[in-house]
């Protein structure tokens, strides 16, 4: 992967593109995201129930794919609906397969660039 | 009706048109049949039906008569809509702001601002289907400035709509 790429997945995205973490239809926790790194870190402190309801829903993959076009993470992500995690089990295991593409991204170029 | 009577029959109290009980009865009887005659109105209060006009036609001038206008069942035309109360918190100093926005928008058929716990912007909103819905919430209310969270209920059943009743209202103070 290039520099280019790995920096362009990592920006910080305009508001509007932003991910915002509901936990059922209409329900908008006040937690969001804009970039790759904020994403990671509201995984850890949002409502479980939130990453359920997104995961179901197939938002998070969508916005990993279409707004940060990180296609690679965007798979690892999907393939979590198969092991109908739920609760801690999936802030953790979404947790890990975030953090993990984070680090490859940024250790790769050196955190600075991040 | 000469002048002197019109300017009795609304007077002006701290901006507020006062009505008297005729005026009452014909806004009454409009908002139960807004088409029927200025004759059928007049026959039915005891009234000529000149002066069913000139009362009318003042309450036009003044704006107490805001319009008339048709109640469509959307539901009868196909127009399957879902409905929902939305509540928005704020940050106080962006409420103003975010009512603004909201209120340019078609989804948006009614908006408060409310007085509870925090303060809260009350919008009835409709779409074609939950989805719509969802993603009219997220794409065009969450990323607001100054959204601090957003509750929505889905309405599941309509148990009473009304419009504001003049006779309830008025009638009995004025009578």
């Amino acid at each position: 992967m290039t520099w280019e790429s790995s920096s362009k997945i990592l920006r910080t995205v305009p508001r509007d593109k932003a991910f915002y973490f509901f936990t059922s239809i209409g329900n908008y926790t006040g937690v969001s995201a804009s970039s790759l790194k904020e994403f990671m870190e509201r995984i850890n402190d949002v409502n479980a129930k939130s990453l359920e309801f997104h995961l179901s829903r197939g938002d998070l993959e969508k916005w990993i794919a279409e707004v940060l076009q990180d296609t690679e993470l965007a798979t690892e992500v999907k393939r979590l609906q198969r092991f109908n995690l739920t609760g801690d089990a999936l802030r953790s295991q979404l947790g890990m397969t975030v953090s993990r593409r984070f680090k490859r991204l940024t250790g790769q170029f050196g955190s600075a660039r991040t | 009706m000469c002048q002197k009577d019109r300017r009795e029959a609304l007077k002006l109290k701290n901006n507020v048109l006062s009505l008297d009980a005729t005026d009452i009865d014909i806004l009454e009887a409009l908002q139960n049949d807004c088409r029927q005659t200025y004759m059928a109105i007049g026959k039915r209060l005891g009234i000529a039906h000149s002066t069913v006009y000139e009362r009318i036609k003042k309450m036009e001038e003044q704006h107490v008569i805001k319009k008339y206008t048709a109640v469509v069942d959307a539901e009868r035309i196909g127009a399957r809509k879902i409905t929902a109360i939305v509540g928005v918190y704020t940050d106080p100093k962006e409420t103003e702001k975010v009512a603004a926005r909201l209120a340019e928008s078609p989804e948006v058929i009614e908006l408060y601002t409310c007085l509870a716990e925090e303060l809260l912007i009350s919008a009835k909103v409709i779409a074609a289907d939950q989805e719509r819905l969802h993603a009219f919430i997220a794409n065009s209310v969450a990323p607001l400035p100054g959204v601090i969270r957003i509750r929505t209920s889905i309405v599941t059943k309509k148990l009473k709509e009304t419009q504001f009743s003049i006779g309830n209202e008025l009638k009995g103070a004025h009578l």
